[in-house]
């Protein structure tokens, strides 16, 4: 019996290789088999310890031809190893990690979305003779074992919300936080809450949780990983991925594959490589922490050493977390460091309470800024002097200082001056009043009502024409002084909703002149170019851009991307899809972050989440509204790999730590906006408007067709679909921008701009 | 109503004639030259994928695509418009487009039954009598006549009658579900005279096992 059920378990092993090097390594695995089959033969005839001795010899086999596999494993086989049914999923972990846990809002396929599970457990300590149950809260993907109903652990945006809900009740109750991420990707659906929008949300209350959380990856796809990946310790299993893309999704795309046609595996092995996906890299690049060593070819549920390795590595990451906030933590942060420097095994004899208290929860927070800050320095290129930047790291410190005298030391003066002038002047204007009234009788008896300068102007204003004032040509702000490159064509334009509205042919001076690019008949809104928006938004002169010397570059070496940033930097004369500038609207100071359609797309990358960041610090700084003006904006620019799926929790981070300063965040989206920026910093704000025509969501028609199946309308992404799911707050006409942004100004926002 | 023959008149032309006009003015440029040549219509679920590009119209440098409306081939390509100015309406080609088995049964039908539309987007039940027979005998055993008392129209729980206008006959088709709300203007029942029902379910029943598509 034990004989047969250890061939069961090498028959699966072999399987399992056949299954993650296909017929790569055929030598190893026909050696494997012939010998398999052998014993097989020989089996029944003889003896038990005749059979025994040959089971451990090949056992023996099995175990060294897996650690020369191992050697030679690619990218590509690790993307296989993770998506194996095979493969460790989260109930193992629940089963041998935790000493107990019991599985909330969901019971396999009765459950809002099983790919999504959440357990509370408890891991037990015995420390000083006594047995400590340190509870958690428990959040991840599950595949189970290729269960259909769980999805690949590819989750609905319920399931994200669920996910959300349970880490605010861990936030309630202060307990920590494990979250494993176990997934290709998130569910490209546009179903509220919206696939981009609760990504968002998740990230925006992550930001700010005030409890360890401790995320564990194995396949991190994307913004379906960021959506709980957002942590103070990020683990990575060895045999894990972590991309921004899956490899035959940035194969799809390098070999611009159409409907039907099938993307060649060598592509995609390629691609793979280039990406930096594994976890050895993403540990070189800083994105994770700490590489949790699995045995060879990846865990599997028999593994169950792997198990205590990572709950000692789950053990002491929440340990350190917790000790590095609290205060009393000189000789166990010591023991710590020490055991995790050493891969010492034994964790669990120092006991550490992981509840915090108000103080270490406001240090948590900001220790997880400070540490995704910090994130992904080198992705980018800031060529600017070292003068410049010596000076401008002097005007930071300027503003705020500046800032802290004239907001929180002045300020509270200030309101008390206020308030009693406010006081006084009221006092006076009733003395005033009761002193000038016999005056003011006579005179209205004389009939002396208004000055004679009054009565003129009204006389004027109510019997001649109107006319323009000097001042203000075109839509407001900067005027007629930008023609766009698409107005000097002598040519007339098509509608691309003529056939469905009937709208005629639109003379394209007219068009991109006159009319903004609006079509006259049925108000499509056509493509501006940004310069548009500078001239027409903002009043005259007063844009002045800042940290323009930071600049794209090709972190990962990815084949072709220098070539191409080369030539987008010279067609645009940008140096990254990112603009950052101060400006004003109707004398209203606002910093604005824009990403450029132009300039790849508007896909964003290192720099331009850096860029990003500094706006926002910026106009943090120096009390400004933060406008984030989407020009378009493809997604994460894949060619960065995670240098750029990390800027979505990072921009994150920075955009909660400016509204929770009291700012104002406005997000406006022109033409197409999708994926991560979407799905991170521009879908968490409280305030998001459309341009007319603009398309926003999370995936593309493309996308959603290969993932789900279904075949989307042609408007699924249009602004008003959007707005009817509740994803943006409003839809304004582009000739009424400078207006509306100026009304949003005047009434919404936090507490702290200088202008209220 | 001889629907055999027109059965036969089907049968003995099975296609259309499609002419494809100039929409507009201008300069048009064939992309497509030889007759025969086999085109197809509006495609994709949402009918948004463009059938075949039959050449373009140029106006005011406006280079503009003509699509194939539908599946065919060509029968004729005016070629004497090639590089030169037309008006709008002129003819451009013709595609002769074979019959689908739908698009004779929708001839047929459409020549042999009445149809009653919805006056009102509402949900429709028919009145409990009626309601009683179609479920025990089938819809054709409903013999209707103008002014007869036939629906209840259900609306945000107000109910009233509806009355039955239009020639005598029997019910050949339903075209609503009592759960679903039906737009206004859409047909609630196929009505047809009682002698023809036989004759139209047999024509319909060789149309749908005989009719061949290429």
């Amino acid at each position: 019996m034990d004989i047969e059920k250890r061939v069961q378990g090498l028959t699966e092993r072999l399987q399992y290789i056949q299954d993650i090097f296909g017929d790569r390594e055929n030598t190893n695995t026909q050696l494997l088999k012939s010998k398999l089959s052998d014993f097989l033969e020989r089996e029944n005839n003889a003896p038990v310890h005749e059979q025994v001795k040959r089971m451990l010899a090949l056992e023996d086999l099995f175990a060294f031809l897996e650690k020369k596999l191992e050697r030679g494993l690619t990218s590509m086989d690790r993307v296989r190893i993770v998506r194996h049914p095979y493969r460790i999923c989260l109930k193992d972990i629940l089963e041998n990690v935790y000493d107990n846990y019991t599985e909330i809002g969901g019971q396999d396929e009765y459950n809002i979305d099983p790919g999504m599970l959440i357990a509370r457990a408890y891991i037990s300590r015995r420390v000083g003779g006594k047995v400590h149950n340190q509870p958690v809260m428990v959040i991840g993907h599950e595949k189970g074992h290729g269960q259909e109903f769980r999805n690949a652990g590819s989750v609905k945006p319920w399931g994200n919300a669920k996910a959300l809900h349970y880490m605010k009740v861990a936030d309630t109750e202060n307990i920590p936080i494990h979250t494993y991420i176990f997934t290709p990707g998130s569910y490209p659906i546009e179903d509220y809450p919206g696939a981009a929008q609760q990504i968002a949300r998740n990230l925006y209350e992550m930001a700010g949780l005030a409890v360890p959380v401790i995320s564990v990856i194995s396949e991190g796809g994307s913004g379906g990983a960021e959506a709980i990946g957002l942590a103070d310790v990020r683990l990575m299993l060895s045999h894990g991925y972590y991309s921004v893309i899956s490899p035959e999704g940035a194969a799809a795309i390098e070999g611009k594959v159409k409907r039907g046609q099938r993307v060649s595996p060598e592509l995609i092995e390629k691609c793979a490589e280039q990406l930096k996906i594994t976890a050895n890299d993403n540990m070189a690049m800083g994105y994770v922490d700490r590489v949790v060593v699995e045995p060879p070819l990846g865990a599997r549920p028999m593994h169950y050493d792997f198990f205590k390795t990572l709950r000692r590595e789950v053990i002491q990451a929440t340990d350190k977390v917790v000790l590095d906030v609290k205060g009393w933590n000189f000789f166990r942060a010591m023991a710590v460091r020490y055991r995790k420097k050493r891969r010492v095994s034994k964790t669990e004899n120092i006991y550490v309470r992981w509840s915090l208290n108000a103080k270490a929860r406001e240090r948590l927070v900001w220790r997880r800024y400070r540490k995704f800050r910090r994130m992904g320095q080198k992705a980018y290129q800031d060529s600017s002097p070292a003068t410049r930047k010596f000076f401008s790291r002097c005007k930071e410190a300027g503003w705020s200082l500046y800032s802290l005298f004239k907001y929180d030391l002045l300020k509270k003066q200030k309101k008390k001056i206020d308030h009693a002038v406010e006081e006084i002047s009221g006092e006076i204007l009733v003395l005033k009043d009761r002193v000038l009234s016999p005056w003011a009788k006579l005179k209205g008896r004389l009939g002396g009502n208004g000055s004679p300068g009054s009565s003129r102007r009204k006389e004027k204003s109510l019997t001649e024409l109107s006319y323009w004032e000097q001042d203000s040509g075109g839509f407001g702000g900067n005027g007629g002084g930008y023609v766009s490159a698409q107005a000097r064509r002598d040519r007339t334009v098509t509608c691309p909703r003529a056939r469905t509205h009937g709208c005629l042919d639109l003379w394209a001076p007219d068009l991109f002149g006159d009319f903004a690019g609006i079509c006259n008949y049925c108000g499509y809104h056509f493509r501006m170019e940004y310069q548009w928006y500078l001239y027409n938004i903002f009043d005259r002169d007063s844009i002045f851009e800042f940290n323009e010397w930071v600049e794209s570059e090709n972190p990962l070496s990815y084949e072709g991307l220098d070539l191409k940033l080369e030539k987008i930097k010279r067609e645009t004369g940008l140096k990254s899809a990112c603009m950052t500038f101060e400006a004003r609207v109707n004398g209203i100071g606002l910093v604005v972050a824009m990403l450029t359609g132009n300039f790849r797309g508007g896909s964003v990358g290192a720099a331009e989440g850096e860029k990003f960041i500094r706006a926002a610090e910026r106009a943090r700084k120096k009390h400004f509204p933060f406008l984030a003006y989407v020009h378009g904006t493809a997604g994460i620019r894949i060619q960065e790999g995670t240098n750029g799926v990390i800027q979505m929790p990072r921009c994150t981070l920075a955009v909660r730590r400016y509204i929770e300063a009291g700012g104002l965040y406005l997000v406006l989206y022109d033409t197409d906006s999708y994926a991560g920026p979407v799905a991170s910093f521009l879908g968490c704000s409280p305030y998001q408007f459309s341009v007319r025509s603009a398309n926003i969501g999370f995936a593309g028609p493309r996308v959603i067709r290969e993932t789900t199946g279904m075949d989307v309308a042609p408007d699924y992404h249009n602004a008003r679909q959007a707005l009817s799911r509740g994803h943006i707050h409003g839809i304004w006409a582009r000739k009424e921008l400078r207006a509306n942004i100026h009304q949003a100004l005047l009434t919404m926002g936090g507490r702290n701009l200088y202008y209220r | 109503m001889d629907i055999k023959a027109l059965l036969e008149e089907i049968k003995a032309s099975p296609f259309t004639v499609v002419e494809v006009a100039a929409p507009h003015t201008g300069v048009v440029e064939y992309a497509v030259e030889e007759t025969g040549f086999g085109v197809v219509g509006p495609s994709k679920s949402w009918w948004d994928g463009p059938g075949t590009l039959l050449g373009t119209i140029s106006r005011e440098r406006n280079k503009k695509p003509l699509y194939a409306p539908l599946k065919g081939e060509i029968e004729t390509v005016f070629s004497e418009w090639a590089g030169k100015f037309v008006e709008a309406g002129t003819p451009l080609f013709t595609i002769r487009h074979y019959l689908t088995k739908d698009e004779v049964i929708k001839a047929i039908l459409k020549q042999a039954l009445y149809l009653f539309k919805a006056p009102e987007r509402a949900k429709y039940y028919f009145v409990p009598t009626v309601d009683k027979k179609i479920k025990g005998e089938g819809h054709e055993s409903v013999r209707v006549k103008d002014g007869m008392d036939l629906f209840i129209v259900s609306r945000m729980k107000r109910e009233t009658v509806l009355a039955y206008g239009g020639p005598q006959g029997i019910i050949y088709a339903v075209y609503f579900r009592h759960d679903e709300n039906v737009d206004m203007g859409r047909p609630l029942i196929g009505v047809c005279p009682e002698d023809q029902l036989s004759l139209i379910q047999d024509v319909v029943r060789r149309v749908q096992v005989e009719w061949e598509e290429p």
